[in-house]
């Protein structure tokens, strides 16, 4: 009942600023139906994500009691029980994790004011496009008491919001390049600074988003029915999609039909993992025998480092945005950019001497207090989450895997661990994962269901979450690395 | 390096000499290690790998141990330990997983010796028997440990915490086949080096990692462990069960522990974050670190003590690339610049003070109070011989007792409750204070809100011009309005002080001044040690209270010592002078009887001096307006203001500022106002007056101040079933899944507003029950009581 309240409110909220949820195809659509009087909005998707069938999904109601928990917390905590909370629910232990940092982040004692907070939410999803958290949190935003104004354009918010603009598109981008001197220009701007804390709290807020938008676009999330583009009001029998969804860049309508996997013969698929279970196998035993040279271990993750920017889909095409979240960033060409292309050279960021146990934590948790706490244990289920099952093989010791997508996606950003093997990557990560994995970080509002299909035939849809996850906390890692590294320097 | 000085001790033969001192290194250091000679020291770190010798003036660069063309992952160091039995042996610990040993005997450039390559992460530690040969320790990443026999190609045994990363491994220092580790989960372990199957021992020493530890070098049974938690413990383990015997809280996580050789409770730590500084603290002593070393500028990264019998040289390797010797003596010791003293209330308004007794003693010589009311009753500790901090600890206790219903409060408690500070028009709120505050006996403060209604209100205002007109006509119609009031008001109020001696009321002004100036000092003083404002409040109000009048009256007794004419800017060293100018009413009347007065009219009579001294106060324009505007006084109410709270009443200065509320509150800071509301509203919180708080809250202009309603506006409740409380949501119970609060009228949650009868303590949504007992007097549960809603 207090769902369908919320979902009431809320959307007559986005209907008070037409301007900005309008969706100007989905308009169209209303007019329609304007005569009837009453306009009923019917949900638009198919479950809760595009790419996992709905029966995939745990329906409401079919969960176990710790399920149920945490469904009934998010609900509580958020008013709803959103599409995210439904996918993830995958993976319960890592639901509660996750839920309970946000509510700290979104809900508890901080630094920020709470308009501020999902101000800051809304810059860090815009500059992925990511309509979906937008929305979410437009509506927040003003039930929180924000003033809509703010909502027109990053430049009608606060002098001091603006200033983070900087921060957010590089760390979203270009994480690597964020110097002291971008937390010195934050932090002495006369009376539009930020203290410490305030910023540490926004940092923290930033890569949460970015890497939720990762999450939402490589997971194919619907967007809710109560935000654009998550209902319609055409009666069914006139079309099943509204055009907005194909300009969500999710190209949903032309793959849906595409059946997953169905243009590959279940063999070729069973191959496959048997193929990676092999590699793994061999390079467990074969590490004792074979010692690689200290130089060829350096240049494989040059190697990598440097392939991992040619690896980009072949339908690479620019997607533009149509979304009117564009108004959020000032600079949409600011897109992530990789290392060497453009003859930028990025030094090596070393983990063994700027780590997050060691040295991140120490500093979120002085400045910021419980909040190291409970990102650490985040990473940590992410990072230690395992059934050890892989497709349809049981009692698999999964971690090396799982370590290579982790060191992967950090050396993207060009973080390196000196104890790695990058050569595992090559062997254990075929090319279509790996251009999911370089999308779903880098440009996750290119994702499509195509490439979300394409790897890991046969696995599961749970264990494709899995990977999803390892995916956005790696990512939110890295960037709170440098981040927080800057912010180190800067008081030293 | 001005503190530099040179130290010799004396060690059994061999000296060791030295000054603080340091070098720059090529590289940050992440480790380092002392020779066994504790003339040579080993640095360790991503690009270097170096050892120095230690010299009297310097440290000499001796040897490169990063030799060849392309520098290798092997040659980055985690961390760095050299052989205490053998001077030419060392180890790394490689951040690629591999230990390396080094032998200074090779004759070749390249010093390695050995590779073991057995690790899959990060080593983070590598540790070697203290008094074999060829034992080696490592601890890595991976969560193993290793055994290395260097005799050998591999690894003799292999030790699974079966917990996470291995942090540190330290061989006991007296028992042959003990070692620890510490791991990132917070655990440390205790191993016999012979049986690698399982551990001997285990315990949750920190919350999150434990970054070191360190074996007592006397006491076997000592362990020091240093974590993220920004915690050090020492830890006995000869009990059956670990047992915690010291903890030492820092403000950083710790990175290394060491123990200071030669003091059985010293041990030095350095943090991994944030903080640059080597703190050696005596574990007896939590609190303050007995020294400190601030030569860092970026965080240290190793330490160790030059020799492990002398106490007085630490060295440390830090990430700002230098290596320093730090001489203890030049250490800095927060003990000397701590000032220790505490001050505690009691329940019935006693006060305790603690202070060195050294303080204590000038303190007393130089404040002769002939406490009347006061009984200070001293103790003094007994110090126990044995205990080390003698000369710091002897203190002495005073504790000032105070006299029964002389630190009543309840005038202030009358005061808050029945003054009206807004929702009338100003004359009549000052009108009411005043009278409640005449009928608590306070008349100075009555005064005062009569004097500002006299300024500030349109009639009043009028009847003060006349009144100023009054004094610039020249007081000798001698019925000026002020006067005439005050003699009314004022005598009650006169007749139960004893201040200023009658009879020097004729002396002339001069005296008088002094007189009163000394009784405002003594005053102070009672005030400060009783902690009762009370007779300080009376006086002082008093003083204060009649100031406008004083101002006002001030030409006539100001004009006979006055030359003719001043100039308008002496006008305020005088102004400043009224402050101290005895009290209004003394003179009234005084005046008014005295010969002397009337003798002077007539001087006063004429108008020119009238003139000048209105002058001093630089508004001569006021004289030709017959009206003054209340913009006028304004500095003088806020002088007002501000003396009141000096006095302690902030109630008064709060009070004020918020009836005149726009008209004074420009003229006094921001700052200072946030101040008197905070300190106003504390003390009616502690008198537990919250609605009269609540009320000046909602009053103040501050965003500061108004914000403190916003703040803690949630209200958590226990479940009506299990009475446990429910932390996400006020309406259903965690627990027992039962929805906590139902409404008795329509049995349906209530999720809002939930009003019970405290009767029966049933209840429902608000306006279900009104509703309900509109046309009932009975209880909609149906349990029979006779609710009531009002």
């Amino acid at each position: 009942m207090r769902l369908a309240t919320t979902a009431n409110e809320a959307y007559t909220a986005s209907l008070s600023v037409p301007e900005l949820l309008g969706c100007k195809q989905c308009g169209g659509g209303r007019g329609q139906d304007e005569e009837l009087g009453i306009r009923i909005p019917r949900p638009l998707g198919h479950g809760p994500s595009r790419f996992i069938p709905e029966k995939e999904i745990l329906q409401v109601g079919g969960e176990d009691a710790q399920m149920h928990t945490l469904f009934a917390d998010s609900f509580a905590a958020l008013g709803r029980l959103d599409n995210i909370t439904l996918v993830m629910v995958f993976h319960p232990q890592y639901l509660e994790s996750f839920l309970k940092t946000q509510h700290y982040l979104l809900q508890m004692d901080g630094p920020l004011p709470l308009h501020y907070r999902h101000y800051i939410g809304i810059m860090a999803a815009a500059r992925h496009q990511c309509s979906y958290l937008v929305n979410l949190h437009v509506n927040d935003f003003l039930h929180v008491g924000g003033d809509p104004k703010w909502l027109n354009g990053l430049e009608n918010a606060p002098q001091k919001l603006q200033n983070l603009g900087e921060l957010n598109k590089v760390l979203a981008h270009r994480p690597w390049l964020i110097t002291k001197e971008h937390i010195e220009g934050l932090l002495k701007a006369e009376e539009h600074s930020w203290s410490l804390a305030e910023l540490v709290h926004a940092v923290v807020l930033l890569t949460h988003y970015h890497s939720l938008a990762s999450f939402t676009f490589g997971c194919g999330i619907s967007p809710e029915i109560h935000c654009d583009g998550g209902h319609t009001f055409r009666p069914p029998s006139v079309s099943n999609y509204c055009i907005c969804d194909i300009t969500n860049g999710n190209h949903s309508v032309d793959e849906m039909q595409v059946n997953p996997a169905g243009n590959v013969s279940v063999s070729d698929a069973f191959f496959e993992v048997e193929a990676l279970m092999e590699k793994m196998r061999q390079l467990q035993e074969c590490r004792d025998e074979e010692e690689a040279s200290q130089e060829e271990m350096a240049s494989r993750f040059e190697i990598e480092k440097r392939e991992s920017m040619f690896v980009f889909s072949s339908d690479d095409e620019e997607v533009t945005p149509a979304r009117d979240v564009s108004r959020h960033f000032e600079d949409t060409s600011y897109g992530y950019k990789d290392f060497s292309r453009h003859g930028m050279h990025v030094p090596t960021f070393r983990v063994q001497d700027y780590c997050w146990e060691d040295h991140g934590y120490s500093l979120v948790n002085r400045l910021y207090p419980d909040v190291g706490q409970l990102i650490d244990e985040k990473f940590h289920i992410a990072y230690n989450l395992t059934y050890n099952t892989m497709a349809m093989h049981k009692d698999v010791d999964t971690s090396m895997l799982r370590r290579a997508i982790w060191n992967y996606i950090h050396c993207m950003f060009g973080i390196r661990y000196d104890d790695y093997d990058y050569g595992e990557i090559n062997q254990l990560l075929d090319r279509s994962f790996k251009v999911y994995i370089k999308t779903v970080v880098c440009t996750p509002e290119k994702v499509t269901k195509r490439m979300y299909d394409s790897f890991w035939r046969q696995f599961k849809h749970s264990e494709k979450v899995h990977v999803n996850l390892l995916l956005i906390e790696a990512r939110m890692q890295a960037e709170l690395l440098y981040a927080l590294r800057a912010i180190t320097r800067y008081m030293t | 390096m001005e503190k530099m000085s040179r130290v010799t001790t004396a060690l059994g033969g061999s000296a060791l000499t030295g000054r603080t001192m340091h070098c720059h290194l090529d590289a940050p250091a992440n480790a380092i290690s002392v020779c066994r000679d504790a003339a040579q020291v080993v640095v360790a770190g991503r690009s270097i790998f170096k050892i120095y010798a230690i010299e009297d003036e310097q440290f000499v660069e001796k040897l490169n141990l990063r030799v060849g063309r392309k520098p290798s992952l092997n040659l980055s160091c985690a961390d760095v330990v050299w052989h205490q039995m053998d001077e030419n042996l060392l180890a790394t610990a490689a951040t690629n997983g591999v230990v390396v040993t080094w032998n200074l005997g090779r004759p070749s450039r390249n010093k390695q010796d050995q590779l073991f390559t057995e690790h899959k992460r990060t080593v983070n530690k590598v540790c070697f028997h203290p008094t074999e040969a060829h034992v080696l320790l490592s601890g890595s990443q991976d969560g193993f440990m290793k055994c290395f026999d260097l005799r050998r190609k591999d690894s003799v045994s292999t030790f699974s915490g079966q917990s996470e990363s291995v942090r540190d491994v330290q061989f006991s220092i007296r028992d042959y086949f003990t070692f620890a580790s510490t791991f990132e989960n917070g655990n440390v372990q205790l191993w016999d080096i012979r049986r690698p199957d399982r551990c001997e021992r285990m315990f949750t020493a920190h919350n999150g990692p434990v970054f070191c530890c360190d074996w007592h070098p006397e006491d076997r049974g000592w362990l020091a462990t240093g974590g993220r938690d920004k915690m050090v413990k020492v830890w006995d383990m000869t009990t059956h069960r670990a047992k915690e015997v010291h903890c030492v809280q820092t403000i950083a996580s710790v990175a290394r522990v060491k123990w200071r050789p030669e003091c059985r409770h010293h041990l030095a730590t350095c943090s991994m974050m944030v903080d640059h500084n080597i703190y050696v603290w005596d574990v007896r002593r939590p609190f303050v670190p007995a020294a400190m070393f601030e030569e860092h500028r970026d965080v240290t990264t190793g330490i160790a003590w030059r020799h492990p019998h002398d106490p007085s040289f630490l060295l440390s390797g830090s990430k700002d690339s230098t290596l320093c010797q730090h001489l203890f003596r030049d250490a800095s010791q927060p003990v000397e610049r701590a000032n220790p003293e505490g001050l505690c209330y009691g329940l019935f308004g006693d006060l305790a003070f603690a202070a060195k007794e050294s303080l204590v003693a000038t303190e007393s010589g130089r404040k002769p109070y002939a406490g009347d009311r006061r009984h200070p009753i001293f103790f003094k500790r007994k110090l126990d011989p044995a205990e080390p901090f003698v000369g710091l600890a002897s203190s002495a206790l005073s504790v000032f007792e105070i006299e029964p219903g002389s630190g009543s409060m309840s005038w202030f408690v009358d005061t808050a409750e029945r003054y009206a500070l807004a929702g009338r028009p100003l004359a009549e709120l000052c009108d009411h204070n005043a009278k409640v505050a005449r009928e608590l006996g306070r008349n100075q403060v009555a005064q005062t809100w009569t004097m500002l209604r006299i300024i500030y209100c349109s009639p009043g205002l009028a009847s003060a011009t006349s009144l100023n007109h009054s004094v610039g006509k020249g007081s000798s119609c001698g019925l000026p309005l002020m006067n005439s009031f005050n003699l009314k008001d004022m005598a009650p109020g006169l007749g139960s002080e004893t201040r200023l001696d009658r009879s020097k009321g004729d002396t002339r002004s001069d005296t008088v001044l002094l007189d009163s100036s000394a009784t405002l000092i003594t005053n102070e003083d009672n005030e400060e040690t009783e902690g009762s404002d009370v007779p300080a409040d009376y006086l002082l109000g008093d003083v204060e209270g009649e100031e406008d009048e004083l101002y006002l009256l001030d030409p006539e007794h100001a004009h006979p010592e006055d030359p003719e004419y001043m100039l308008p800017q002496e006008a305020f060293p005088l102004r400043h002078e009224i402050v101290d100018t005895p009290p209004g009413p003394d003179h009234l009347q005084d005046k008014a009887d005295s010969p002397h007065v009337s003798g002077s009219e007539a001087d006063a009579a004429s108008l020119a001096p009238v003139d000048s001294s209105f002058s001093l106060l630089s508004v001569s324009h006021a004289l030709h307006d017959t009206r003054l505007p209340p913009d006028f006084f304004s500095a003088l109410v806020c002088d007002m203001l501000r003396f009141y709270a000096e006095q302690g009443d902030v109630q008064m200065a709060v009070s004020v500022l918020i009836v005149l509320g726009e008209r004074v509150r420009k003229d006094i800071d921001e700052q200072t106002q946030e101040h008197w509301y905070t300190s106003y509203i504390d003390l009616l919180q502690r008198f537990c007056l919250w609605n009269v708080s609540n009320q000046v809250v909602k009053l103040s202009t501050s965003r500061a101040i108004s914000c403190l309603n916003q703040a803690s506006t949630t209200l958590h409740v226990n479940c009506s079933h299990c009475k446990r409380p429910m932390s996400s949501r006020g309406w259903v119970c965690d627990r027992c899944h039962r929805c906590a609060s139902m409404c008795a009228v329509c049995h349906h949650v209530v999720k809002g507003l939930f009003v019970w009868c405290q009767g029966c303590s049933h209840g429902g949504h608000l306006q279900h029950i009104m509703k309900w007992l509109e046309g009932s007097s009975h209880c909609p549960a149906g349990c029979g009581h006779l609710c009531e809603y009002s």
